[in-house]
């Protein structure tokens, strides 16, 4: 049996999700974006944790590219994306010198910033700290796992698109998920069909279905299908609050029922 | 390929073996004398395959899900339709195999005619089963794919990777070094977001001096079957592919646009070359797969001087 791990940095975290997928460009970054967009409109204080360190999406989706990274008594200082400090975000684009310079690095260089994103970032009280990571089942993802292990993550969401050669990959992560322990909260179906903008003709740009049926077949409550809506990315691109700006837009109830489903799980007053 | 420590430094880095995390590795002698420094044997040995190999294209991209994989299975379809051409492709996305889908080859045997595919995917017995690996064994599996898989006489081997720029490039890379690897093709799709780490990529190419065939700007546009009007599902909110190319200097080999019906094919296992061969994402694949061997052909084989470089 462990001995209870130092809680330390995360002590003032009340809830640790993960966003995981086995495939690459679903949307990670995307949802765990806009989660922590809604989760803040609930009136949440959130932190991102970025370990997809060869490709970290996060900074410029929320407008913070090019801001440094202070060293305080207690670690590094995350970045603060908002006037109200409820959203910071720490990410290995801050620690780049050049924002096209590429991170090659092997496994266990991995492991160790991510040990260290997860035990010397001084985050504070917050309520949720999300972990956006890279597509796969490697390094990245068993080192997040160890460090958070002691620290009873709440779970992970995981992400796919409809079409078989996702959900293809998706099914081995729902087996990494289990076999590492970690409980998945719910699936969720991105890029589900396309609304033509001239003539309102729904496609299904990347098939149909694979979301909801994985869902079944792995027995993991599905959380929604967010079509695809190039306001969405535009306002990514620009690191906009897309919550704020399209409460009219198809992808918003799917992500506002995704805010809903996790604050659910964690009613105020239990931690 | 036993497990190796969790702070392992790394088999050629000066800590090798001295390191307080090598106390009990099964390979902590062999690092400490210093013998992970010298070249690895399998490098020799992969250049010896290599020799049957006449052309090495990698499929590169710094994002995921910008199409790698879909284009290197047409990429492979489309030179094999020449039954004269003898081609090859090899996955090296160890946790995210998906070629064998894409080529409709699950669960069978993996050779067809003039065209042979390796993954590890065709390894695994139950398409849920996670290849949870650490970088050292990825690495190893790598190293068998080149140095083991009886390629035979090939004239194209495209090798398809997973995103980012970690072990298994850097391993591809290393292992194919003195094989001589003609080139790079590097996929993206126009928003900012791929373009942002596509950039990572081109560096990653420079730093290892890969030599760039082009880039290829993959879901570009969607034209609505219904009314046939055009729309950026991916706007190019920072100029695209294009903007990119121009301002790094680097080849654009073409746009190919968001057709729904190339997922259905590799859904299905079917090229989809063959099944919508009317289709503008047809057309754009095949004048970028046109340039692609006309880049290959201005460089002859190993030992030989580059035509009009």
């Amino acid at each position: 049996m462990e001995a209870a791990a130092e809680p330390g940095n995360l002590a003032g975290v009340r809830h640790i999700v993960l966003v995981l997928s086995g495939k690459g460009g679903v949307g990670k970054s995307t949802i765990s974006t806009e989660l922590a967009l809604a989760l803040r409109h609930a009136g949440k204080k959130v932190g991102i944790l970025d370990v997809d360190l060869c490709g970290p999406s996060i900074p410029r989706m929320l407008r913070a590219q090019g801001r440094a990274v202070h060293q305080g008594d207690s670690g590094w200082v995350p970045v603060f994306v908002d006037r109200e400090q409820s959203i910071s975000l720490m990410s290995v684009g801050f620690l780049l010198e050049q924002p096209d310079e590429a991170v090659v690095w092997r496994g266990p260089k991995k492991n160790a910033l991510i040990k260290q994103f997860v035990s010397d970032v001084a985050w504070g009280q917050l309520d949720y700290l999300l972990v956006d990571t890279p597509p796969g089942t490697s390094d990245e993802h068993m080192a997040v796992v160890d460090a958070l292990r002691p620290h009873s993550p709440l779970g992970a969401l995981v992400v796919t698109t409809p079409q078989a050669v996702s959900v293809g990959d998706v099914r081995r992560e729902l087996t990494f998920c289990r076999k590492v322990g970690l409980r998945v909260i719910g699936l969720v179906e991105n890029m589900s069909g396309f609304v033509c903008p001239h003539c309102s003709e729904c496609t299904n740009v990347f098939s149909k279905g694979g979301g909801e049926e994985l869902a079944r077949h792995a027995s993991v409550p599905f959380l929604g299908s967010v079509p695809l809506d190039p306001e969405l990315t535009r306002s990514l691109e620009d690191g906009r609050d897309f919550i704020q700006d399209f409460p009219d837009s198809p992808a918003f109830p799917a992500l506002s029922s995704i805010a809903q489903k996790i604050l659910s799980e964690t009613p105020a007053g239990l931690s | 390929m036993e497990e190796v420590p969790h702070d392992c430094p790394g088999a050629d880095s000066a800590q090798a073996g001295r390191g307080a995390s090598c106390q009990g590795c099964p390979n902590q002698r062999l690092c400490a004398s210093g013998a992970g420094a010298a070249a690895d044997p399998a490098i020799e040995e992969i250049k010896e395959k290599m020799k049957t190999v006449k052309h090495k294209i990698l499929v590169l991209s710094g994002k995921g899900g910008v199409g790698k994989s879909t284009f290197s299975a047409h990429l492979a379809h489309g030179l094999a339709e020449d039954e004269n051409t003898q081609v090859a492709l090899l996955d090296i996305d160890i946790c995210g195999p998906s070629i064998p889908k894409i080529m409709g080859l699950e669960g069978e045997q993996f050779l067809e005619d003039n065209l042979g595919v390796m993954s590890v995917g065709f390894l695994l017995s139950s398409p849920d089963d996670a290849v949870i690996w650490r970088g050292p064994k990825k690495n190893g599996m790598i190293k068998q794919f080149l140095r083991d898989v009886d390629w035979g006489e090939v004239d194209y081997l495209i090798v398809d990777t997973p995103p980012g720029t970690s072990d298994e490039h850097l391993s591809v890379v290393q292992y194919l070094a003195t094989a001589h690897i003609d080139g790079v093709v590097i996929i993206t799709t126009p928003q900012e977001v791929s373009l942002q780490d596509v950039r990572k990529e081109i560096s990653f190419c420079h730093k290892v001096k890969l030599p760039i065939i082009g880039v290829v700007e993959n879901m570009s546009g969607f034209i609505c079957p219904k009314c046939q009007r055009e729309s950026q599902i991916f706007p190019p909110t920072t100029g695209g592919a294009e903007a990119m190319c121009q301002d790094l200097k680097i080849p654009l080999l073409g746009k190919v646009p968001l057709d729904p019906r190339i997922g259905k094919s590799c859904d299905k296992g079917q090229s989809f070359l063959v099944e919508a061969p009317d289709s503008p994402a047809t057309v754009a694949y095949r004048s970028i797969i046109q340039r692609i061997q006309e880049f290959c052909s201005q460089r002859l084989p190993e030992g030989e001087n580059l035509v009009g470089s």
